[in-house]
């Protein structure tokens, strides 16, 4: 785990925990908490942005020139939401390999 | 240099506040605090002051407006006693971690129940461990040299920490006393703007108070822990430039004829000047007796104090709280784990006296002092005495 998580020595600690840089939240990693990844059926999936709606923590990308909502993992903590509200159970949950 | 004059110390404190040049004081009325608030009320409605007074529903108001107020870079005063203090207490771990340098006064007084307006340290004692400076004034010309010293202290930026000022309620809030009020232009020249590195502003957005999560909480109260302890350097010099410019010397640790004492007594605050006269009365007698308190609290000034206790045979720590089922009072524990390690200690007895505004009369010191001086060869069986307690 690295300083992308807020790992740092004491003595690099910003001054009373301030964050300093407005927006510095899009750096922190989020992704590596997860245990289940969601992985999109692009055959199901008929680009209705419901996943993208649904997650928690707005890790679907805007769609892409095809249409699709794709996944940012740097972020995604593989709560399930986006496959649990999937219309079409487009978006499987794979175990995360160790 | 001010003049002399009669004034109640309460008063005078208000008057210190204005001649800081505070700029936001957020107060809500309780006794013994009340006449400071109320005089600093007077002095901003009559354009005396010109600064922002934050009326608030309550001391957990006052204290969180004090907090935003400070963070943006305004100079800030607040002040409250017991009930007020512990309604606090939830916001006050946060103004140390944040680094927010609010001056309080705090008019010690007891804690519920029984209800008591009357003057004890149960109410500061439950704040120790807030990460406040803690300063303790014993007459009204230290009420106002520590409130004045106490803006400069907590806004050094290598400091920026909260700092309170324990006066004893009644005892110093309400009584009349000569003091010497600087003259403006000589606190003007002691103590600068304040001007934080970092302030709530919304040209430079800057977040103070976020989440700690578990792999950074820790570094971050290690760095406040080291940062707290280090504001010491700061303290020292703030009071040495006092000494120079007005000529009343500040130490961490204050001793009043301690060289070859047999027994010292302890006690922070006022009575620390009724100790004085007992400890005068019997030096006359040809006993050997001698007083120790404690200016600075917060950060202990670990230091100064084995220093001022190590050629001491017995130390008699009085406490005016009282730690219910513990091992001492809250004094009393600290000064013996302080020494615990220490090459050369005296024997600590620990007695716990003027709990709620009861007395301790000079004979009281003096019976204090007698008894310490028995312990000088029979160890004490009990962990702590109460002393003026009716058995009968
Ligand atoms: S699993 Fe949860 S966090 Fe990950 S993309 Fe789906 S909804 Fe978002
Ligand atoms: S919710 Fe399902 S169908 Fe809709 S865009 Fe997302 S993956 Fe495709």
């Amino acid at each position: 785990m690295g300083k992308d998580q807020g790992m740092m020595p004491w003595k690099e600690v910003p001054f009373g925990l301030y964050i300093l840089e407005p927006g510095n939240s899009a750096e922190f990693k989020t992704g590596n908490w997860r245990s289940l990844r969601p992985v999109l059926d692009k055959e199901k999936c008929v680009k209705c942005g419901t996943c993208y709606i649904m997650c928690p923590d707005m890790c679907y990308d805007q769609q892409d020139e095809e249409g699709y909502y794709l996944v940012n993992l740097y972020y995604c903590k593989g709560c399930g939401i986006c496959a649990a509200v999937c219309p079409k159970n487009a978006i499987t949950m794979v175990m995360e390999e160790v | 240099m001010g003049k002399r004059v009669a004034k109640e110390v309460s008063i005078a404190i208000a008057d210190a506040v204005k001649l800081a040049r505070a700029e936001v004081i957020a107060a809500y009325p309780i006794t013994p605090q009340t006449h400071i608030v109320e005089h600093l009320s007077e002095l901003v409605a009559n354009g005396e002051l010109d600064a922002e007074y934050i009326t608030v529903e309550s001391e957990h108001s006052a204290i969180s407006a004090a907090l935003g107020a400070v963070a943006t870079g305004a100079r800030t005063f607040t002040s409250t006693s017991s009930q007020g203090l512990a309604l606090m207490h939830e916001i006050l771990f946060i103004a140390p971690a944040l680094r927010l340098p609010v001056v309080m006064v705090v008019a010690n007084r007891a804690l519920s129940a029984p209800i008591s307006i009357w003057n004890d340290h149960s109410d500061i004692m439950a704040q120790r461990d807030t990460g406040w400076i803690q300063l303790w004034a014993e007459n009204g010309q230290e009420a106002v040299d520590l409130v004045i010293q106490a803006f400069r202290i907590a806004e050094d930026r290598n400091v920026m920490f909260p700092t309170i000022v324990n006066i004893d309620g009644f005892t110093l809030s309400h009584v009349i006393e000569p003091i010497e009020l600087p003259d403006q232009e000589e606190v003007d020249a002691f103590l600068p703007a304040f001007k934080p590195k970092y302030k709530l502003d919304p040209r430079k957005p800057l977040t103070m108070g976020p989440v700690g999560i578990p792999e950074i909480y820790f570094e971050a109260k290690k760095a406040q822990d080291e940062a707290f302890k280090n504001t010491r350097r700061v303290i020292l010099r703030v009071w040495k430039d006092w000494a120079q410019r007005f000529g009343r010397e500040y130490h961490p640790v204050e001793t009043y004829r301690t060289e070859d004492a047999e027994v010292v007594l302890l006690i922070n605050g006022s009575l620390a000047e009724t100790a004085m006269t007992a400890v005068d009365k019997m030096r006359e007698q040809g006993k050997k007796v001698g007083l120790i308190r404690f200016r600075l609290w917060r950060p202990f000034p670990m230091q100064e104090f084995r220093k001022a206790v190590s050629k001491i045979p017995v130390l008699a720590v009085i406490d005016r709280a009282l730690t219910p089922g513990g091992v001492g009072g809250p004094l009393g524990t600290e000064v013996r784990a302080a020494l615990y390690n220490a090459a050369r200690r005296p024997r600590v007895v620990n007695f716990i006296a003027g709990l709620g505004g009861r007395d301790i009369t000079v004979e009281d010191f003096e019976e204090m002092a007698d008894r310490a001086a028995f312990y000088l060869k029979k160890r004490p069986k009990e962990a702590y005495e109460m002393i003026g307690v009716r058995e009968s």
